[in-house]
């Protein structure tokens, strides 16, 4: 019998102990394991220091585990109908044994894995871990951003709440301002010319298959490039990396290290989940709008430019060369040597700095400015909205933008790696504003409210 | 063309068509399609006589409202705002459809009263036969402006 067992287990690890002890068969067991197989078999020391990396990338991996469990879970007790689902949603909460546990966890895994993914591609850019060899592991990334972003937005329908019917509808409008396919793409979405059963399926069948299918796939492909790639190193500003920086085998110092941070990650989820529901709403109600009608966090920062600029600049125009600027961003020769150091060099840390202020401060001007002060479509009543909501106001800004680029090179005498991180800094900054703005300052209508 | 070149480009044709043959089936599959009956369909909404000039009458089922103007005139207004899709109630005190969402307000006829709604309300087809009214919801109308063109009056009557 105990030989069968050990059969069974040598089959597994392909003829290795399942624990090596010393170094060379330890790589061994990478090489020949197909979960290992993901990681190098050595690794630099100084790469896998948590101050580093943060442990964000890996953290996301967590998240899609813990996201997997939990959804499959829920499976078993949803039914993507109108006549059900919100049932299903109460159910849940009251009747299920843990059920409220296991949707707090699927749903706070879900946002979370957003603010984590995000933070993550700010750590590989501001220690410039984008540039050669690795622009394309960058571009995966930014599709496994994006495929987060579609996972979260399916999955926010599914309750068939207030909540959810509406931000569905105010996300899937937008679509109509694209020119020429936008409304054949928005009908074929929802599956018609509204949120309704058809939506409901559908959004079911992307969030539960489609997307988690095509997130694992692009996912073992980012994390095999980062094995390919090799991985970035940390240093400081001034040194460069010795030919003999140490590196350690995989097993233990990674996996002990992936581990510790994962049973602690796993803890603190948990003990938010079991402290804080998951919201759910009244059951969806086609015919009322609820006042204010907000999009769910993560679009507020494109809700408020809504409010600012004409629908087809603030939803399309604006992300469009945002997301744009972050595919050629890695193939811009850097002409600091920066990999491994945070911010580039001192100047970079401090116009790192300034853009992070221009960027707060000019975009809580501007917002209160376009409140109450200026209203441009008035002021130029014979000009459609689309040029006086629209081309005038992004020229004036894109203007001001250059001002700053001119600024940094000329007065600060800034390389072009420096001012563009400056400048990357602004731009964040002014996004992150505007998504507090609409999380915290608009109420009733859509007013500038104070929060408290 | 040399035989192993005309080979691997039948192989390239072949593989783009399948792959073209795939997309086609699995985009009709998930298509959408409309069922009769249901939004979408035909609504007969009542006499001409029961709506006094003024009204606005709000049908649930069919999303939209049944407006008689002063000059008795009538229109099927759709209820979804133009800006993003909210739908817009009527609020009889100030006499205008107000949307909850971003603060469009809408004229009785669907005109724009209030930004940030792009366009006024959208109508459907609608149709007055022997004083019966009959609205088609599978039949939008989108104006740029809100004039009479779209106003449909009753038969006069003898
Ligand atoms: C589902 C989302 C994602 C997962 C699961 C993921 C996973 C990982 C993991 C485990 C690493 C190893 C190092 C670390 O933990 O920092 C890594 C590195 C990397 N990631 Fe991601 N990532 C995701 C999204 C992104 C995004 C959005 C970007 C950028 C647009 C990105 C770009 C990179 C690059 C360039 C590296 C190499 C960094 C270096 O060598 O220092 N990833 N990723
Ligand atoms: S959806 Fe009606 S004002 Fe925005």
């Amino acid at each position: 019998m105990s030989d069968f067992v050990q059969r069974v287990v040598e089959s597994i690890s392909r003829g290795e102990p399942l624990t090596p002890t010393d170094d060379r068969s330890r790589m061994r067991a990478v090489m020949n394991n197909l979960v290992l197989h993901l990681h190098p078999s050595k690794v630099a020391a100084p790469s896998i220091k948590l101050t580093y990396t943060w442990g964000l990338g890996g953290l996301a991996v967590l998240l899609s585990a813990v996201l997997v469990v939990t959804g499959v879970m829920l499976m078993f007790v949803y039914t993507p109908s109108p006549d059900t689902a919100y049932q299903n949603m109460q159910n849940l909460q009251t009747d299920i044994r843990f059920g409220q546990l296991i949707r707090n966890l699927h749903h706070w895994s879900g946002n979370a894995m957003i603010v984590v993914v995000v933070l993550h591609m700010l750590r590989v850019l501001f220690t410039n871990a984008l540039h050669r060899p690795r622009e394309f592991n960058w571009l995966l990334g930014l599709s496994l951003l994006l495929l987060t972003g579609a996972a979260n937005f399916t999955g926010y329908l599914l309750p068939w709440d207030q909540r959810a019917y509406w931000a569905i509808t105010v996300g899937v409008s937008l679509l109509q301002y694209v020119p020429v396919v936008g409304e054949g793409i928005g009908r074929f979405i929802l599956g018609g010319p509204e949120v309704d059963a058809t939506t409901l399926t559908n959004f079911y069948g992307l969030h539960v298959a489609v997307i988690p299918l095509m997130l694992f796939g692009i996912m073992s492909f980012h994390l095999w490039r980062t094995r390919k790639d090799g991985f970035s190193i940390p240093r400081r500003i001034g040194t460069v990396i010795s030919e003999k920086v140490e590196r350690v085998t995989t097993i233990p110092h990674l996996i002990s290290r992936e581990a510790v941070f994962a049973l602690v990650m796993i803890a603190i989820l948990l003990t938010w989940a079991a402290l804080v529901d998951a919201p759910l709403e009244e059951a969806a109600d086609p015919a009322h709008s609820p006042n204010p009608a907000k999009a769910a966090w993560y679009f507020m920062g494109i809700q408020e430019l809504l409010l600012h600029f004409h629908p087809f600049f603030a939803a399309i125009v604006i992300p469009v060369l945002g997301l744009v600027g972050l595919v050629v961003l890695p193939y811009l020769e850097p002409d600091v040597d920066g990999e491994g150091i945070w911010f580039l060099s001192v100047k970079g840390r401090w116009l790192a700095l300034l853009g992070t202020v221009m960027g707060v401060a000019g975009t809580v001007l501007l917002v209160l400015v376009d409140e109450y002060v200026l209203n441009l479509p008035e002021l130029l009543p014979s000009l459609p909205t689309i040029l006086s909501n629209g081309w005038i106001p992004l020229a004036w800004l894109l203007g001001l933008l250059w001002l700053y680029w001119e600024l940094l090179r000329g007065l600060f005498r800034a390389y072009r790696s420096e001012a563009r991180l400056s400048l990357f800094c602004l731009l964040l900054a002014s996004f992150i504003t505007l998504t507090v703005i609409g999380i915290a300052f608009r109420g009733e209508g859509m007013a500038l409210v104070s929060p408290l | 063309m040399k035989r192993r070149n005309f080979l691997k480009a039948s192989w390239l044709g072949l593989l783009a068509l399948a792959g073209g043959e795939s997309a086609f089936i699995g985009l009709k599959f998930v298509s959408p399609h409309v069922d009769a009956g249901e939004f979408g369909g035909l609504f007969d909404v009542g006499a001409v006589d029961d709506f006094p000039s003024g009204s606005v009458t709000p049908f649930v089922n069919g999303r939209f409202y049944l407006v008689r103007l002063n000059d008795g005139g009538f229109l099927a207004v759709y209820r979804q705002c133009t800006h993003l899709g909210c739908s817009v109630p009527w609020n009889a005190e100030q006499q205008q459809f107000v949307c909850p969402c971003h603060g469009s307000a809408f004229e009785r006829d669907g005109e724009v009263l209030n930004p940030p709604a792009p366009r006024p309300l959208d109508l459907f087809a609608l149709t007055i036969k022997d004083g019966q009214i009959r609205v088609d919801t599978g039949k939008r109308i989108e104006r740029d402006h809100a004039d009479d063109r779209y106003v449909v009056y009753p038969e006069a009557t003898a």
